[in-house]
Parts: C-alpha cells; structure tokens; sequence
C-alpha cells in the first residue's frame, strides 16, 4: 500500500528552505501556478519565517515539475530562493532558455545545473515534499500550515494578520 | 458559480453498507461504462459539480498527480458530473487526465441521485465521493461543501486496512 494516508504536517527540518524571521509559516507551493505568485508577492514583505515546500500539479501546469526540479537545482549551488523569487517575478519568462538565462546571471555552473535538475536526487526531494503534502491534505496550491494546523485561504490576508503587519 | 454552502435540498447521500446503485453512462470517449465493468475492483467514483470550475479542476489534478499511487493501492477512481461527454473529453484533454468520466448528462442527473450526489437547487453533482467494494458494496462515504476539497489522502485512509 502507498503511504499516502493522513497524516500531520511535518515539522520544518534541516533540509527545509527556510527564509525570513518572525512566526514560522510552511508553505507548500506551485512554481507554476498564478495564485502562488500572487500569494508570494503579497507576503513577501512580511515578518514570517517561510519554510518552502514543492507541490507541483502538473495537471494544472505541465511545465510545473521541470521548475520545482530547477528550483532544486539551483538550491544545490545556494542560489535556492533568488531563483523561485525570479520565477514568480516574471511569469512569462519560465521556458528553458529563460532560465539558462538566469542561471547563468546567477553565476551559476550551467552544466551542472542541467545535470542536477535531472538527477534522482531532486526528483526526490520534490517528491518527499509533494507527497508530505498530499498526506497533510493539501489540495491545492498555495496551501500554508501554521503550528501543524491548515491556514484557511485566503492566505496573504491570513498571514498579513499573523505577521502583525 | 457554485454555491459556497451545502444545499438543504441536496438528496440523501446513501450510508455505507448499501449496494453501489446500478449506472451505466458514457466517458468521455462516448463509450458506456457500467458498475458491472467494475466488477472485483475497488471503484473510487468521484463526484463534483462541474468541468473546468477552478475548485473541481483542482481536485481532479490532484487525484491525477498520485494515480500511480492509487493503482498501486488497487483503486480505480472515475469522475462523474452533468456535464456532457464532450465538455467531459475537453475537459481531461486540457487538463490531461486520464481517468475516465462519465456523463450523467441525460436524464440530468439521474445516476447522481440514486447515491444521493445530486443537488437539484444547483443541478449539478454534489461533490462527494463513493468507494465501491469488489462486491459492489459502498464502504465508505465522504461530502464536502461545493468549494472544499477532499484531499487524496482521505481516499488513501479509505482504502487503508
């Protein structure tokens, strides 16, 4: 039997990205979806720590996984959070060559990149995070959890009251 | 748009324990599908108010995102709406999903009702889901209000021993 049944969210580790200071906040994130982006610039700016986590649907977004595993990528070469930000940023610039693009601008090794973002290893990882998710009950994106309890959309609002901003 | 609370004249969901009411509806392909067809299968059928609605569109890429892993647990999950079978094949196109859904789209809403699924305020599927034993017994039940989405992991409780 897959090990897909309930379960509660995990709490932030050391191979979580984290970014930020203030309230911990886990948010379990679509690279490719228009309400994450949305979400990500209204809170941005607020005193939260965000520990981030893939929930690709590429049912939704087909390009969705190939992002999730670039952002993974470009985590192995420290450049993990400049990259989902340049994503979000700039929607319309997310096929290949944009992001060869920014990785180069980044300063990062491309070749290792391209190898990285194919390796099983990331695959992995997105997956431990999708698949902590789905048994969190997650079920569509932006999904935020605070303190191991579900945040009830919409989430800037909710996180803007939490950060006291 | 789809109403944000559950209908007060919503039918009767039918209990766990009951046999799976008889359907046969056509896919999206224009093929007939029968309960008979499922026959030694554990059948999730998912019910939801309509194609290309945000929420129903979420939920049915999420079950499609864990498939493998559905299959993996010995579940076949098919979707059924009111919709007609070619606003059904527009829709799994768009969004690439390959399990099958079925149009209760004439008599509208007729399979829906007979478990209970159908609200009559709104005319469309409530969104419940069904799991249907290999015996074609009902195990298990499950209704959320029209915007709420039932996480795949309930269906993995569910199927869990």
């Amino acid at each position: 039997m897959a090990d897909l049944t309930s379960a509660q969210v995990p709490p932030v580790g050391p191979e979580d990205h984290l970014r930020g200071e203030g309230q911990e906040v886990i948010l379990y994130v679509d690279l490719a979806c228009a309400h994450c982006a949305a979400t990500w610039q209204g809170i941005s700016d607020l005193s939260l720590t965000i520990c981030f986590r893939h929930f690709p649907l590429p049912s939704q977004h087909p390009r969705s996984p190939l992002l999730h595993a670039a952002a993974e990528a470009a985590a192995l070469q420290g450049g993990f959070w400049p990259f989902v930000d340049r994503l979000f940023a700039d929607r319309g610039r997310t096929d290949d060559p944009h992001i060869w693009e920014a990785v180069s601008e980044m300063g990062f090794d491309l070749d290792r990149f391209q190898r990285d973002r194919r390796s099983t290893q990331v695959e992995e990882r997105v997956q431990r995070d999708f698949r902590s998710g789905v048994r969190a009950g997650v079920s569509s994106t932006p999904g935020a959890f605070v303190s191991g309890v579900a945040v009830t959309p919409p989430l800037h609002r909710a996180l803007r009251s939490l950060s006291g901003n | 748009m789809y109403p944000s609370s559950t209908s007060a004249a919503e039918t009767e969901l039918i209990e766990p324990g009951s046999n799976a009411p008889d359907f046969s509806l056509p896919n999206q392909d224009g093929e007939d599908v029968k309960l008979a067809d499922f026959a030694g299968k554990r059948l999730v059928l998912c019910f939801y108010p309509g194609d290309f609605s945000s929420v129903c569109s979420d939920q049915l890429s999420l079950y499609e995102s864990v498939k493998e892993d559905l299959a993996e647990a010995g579940a076949v999950v098919v979707g059924v709406s009111v919709d007609s079978g070619y606003c059904h094949a527009a829709f799994a196109e768009k969004l690439g999903l390959s399990m099958p859904l079925l149009a209760d789209f004439h008599p509208k809403g007729e399979v829906s009702a007979s478990f209970g699924a159908y609200s009559p305020d709104f005319g469309c599927s409530s969104r419940s889901l069904f799991l249907i034993e290999p015996d074609g017994v009902v195990s298990w039940v499950h209704h959320s209000p029209p915007l709420e989405i039932p996480g795949a992991n309930l269906i993995f409780d569910a199927l869990s021993p």
